[in-house]
């Protein structure tokens, strides 16, 4: 592929009312910030669910429901997925631009991080707000204790 | 006359980091050290030594982290089809083998965390010290995993 790259800081060729919305600079920035918020979420989750307790081995539905119940870690958790995704979307999207070749490949690839990320967003904002902690019919040792308060 | 010849390599590295050339103060700042006999091309960090390895460090994890997300917001939507079907997947990740993967997820996000902190830091405060800045991060990793690792694996390996 024969493109040519203008010099660093060279003046834009085109004036600023042709050249509309700089979509990379919005993704630029977008990362550091995403990036600044997404340590202390995705940290505060990592400590929560492995250092705390017993840790990875004390995971189960009866501890995400607990959690999941609490608008707290609702918006904790959405927060971290729609800044996680897309932040990581954009990192693969400048990944193809750097390394796949052709037009098609590019194209593919580009669409496929598009549909993943979108699919998953909209999969687990649906979870995370039509989540049941106590679903009818479970077992009560399956579930967190404050199904059985009630 | 031979570091006249890489200039397009220049251009395309410090393109490929995001969209982006360096702040115009921090490329002045690397140039001015490299007045005299240096071969090493001004104005980017990312070839050669500690400024590329952390870019491909970077890269590297990115694309490892990207990957597991997509499975773990897969495997945690099973908490909406039933108690059952989340506890049996999460159960299968409970193993000695998993523990250990989830050790090397723990590693690759913090130096993501860590050198991504570094990049910004780059960017808006000061490109001189990126190298400085490289082991500072390297060291916060290694704290970090030291208080991560025994207790991690501990709660893995104890059952």
């Amino acid at each position: 592929m024969t493109s040519t790259i203008d010099a660093p800081r060279s003046p834009y060729s085109r004036s600023p009312q042709k050249r509309g919305v700089n979509w990379e600079k919005w993704g630029w920035i977008y990362m550091r910030v995403s990036g600044v918020v997404l340590v202390v979420l995705i940290f505060g989750h990592l400590f929560v669910n492995l250092m705390i307790g017993k840790g990875v081995d004390a995971l189960n539905f009866a501890f995400v429901a607990g959690k999941l119940a609490n608008p707290f870690w609702q918006t904790w958790d959405v927060l971290m997925l729609w800044l996680a995704l897309i932040h990581g979307g954009n990192g693969m999207r400048t990944l193809v631009n750097d390394y796949a070749t052709t037009q098609l490949t590019r194209g593919i690839l580009k669409s496929s991080i598009l549909a993943a990320v979108v699919i998953l967003i909209v999969l687990g904002t649906l979870v995370i707000y039509t989540f049941d902690a106590c679903p009818a019919g479970s077992p009560a040792n399956l579930l967190p204790s404050f199904c059985s308060a009630n | 006359m031979r570091s006249a010849h890489r200039r397009p390599d220049i251009v395309v590295a410090a393109i490929s980091q995001g969209g982006l050339v360096m702040p115009q103060q921090s490329a002045a700042t690397l140039a001015s050290q490299q007045k005299t006999t240096s071969l090493r091309p001004a104005g980017t960090l990312y070839r050669g030594r500690e400024g590329m390895w952390s870019w491909v460090l970077h890269r590297i994890t990115g694309v490892a982290i990207f990957f597991f997300l997509l499975v773990h917001i897969l495997d945690t939507a099973l908490v909406r089809v039933s108690p059952e079907a989340y506890n049996g997947v999460i159960s299968s990740y409970q193993t000695p083998i998993m523990g250990l993967g989830e050790t090397a997820l723990v590693a690759a996000i913090v130096f993501h965390a860590f050198n991504g902190i570094r990049i910004i830091l780059i960017d808006f405060w000061n490109a001189k010290y990126q190298k400085v800045m490289f082991y500072v991060v390297i060291g916060l990793w290694v704290v970090t995993m030291l208080g991560f690792v025994p207790r991690h694996l501990y709660n893995v390996f104890n059952k």
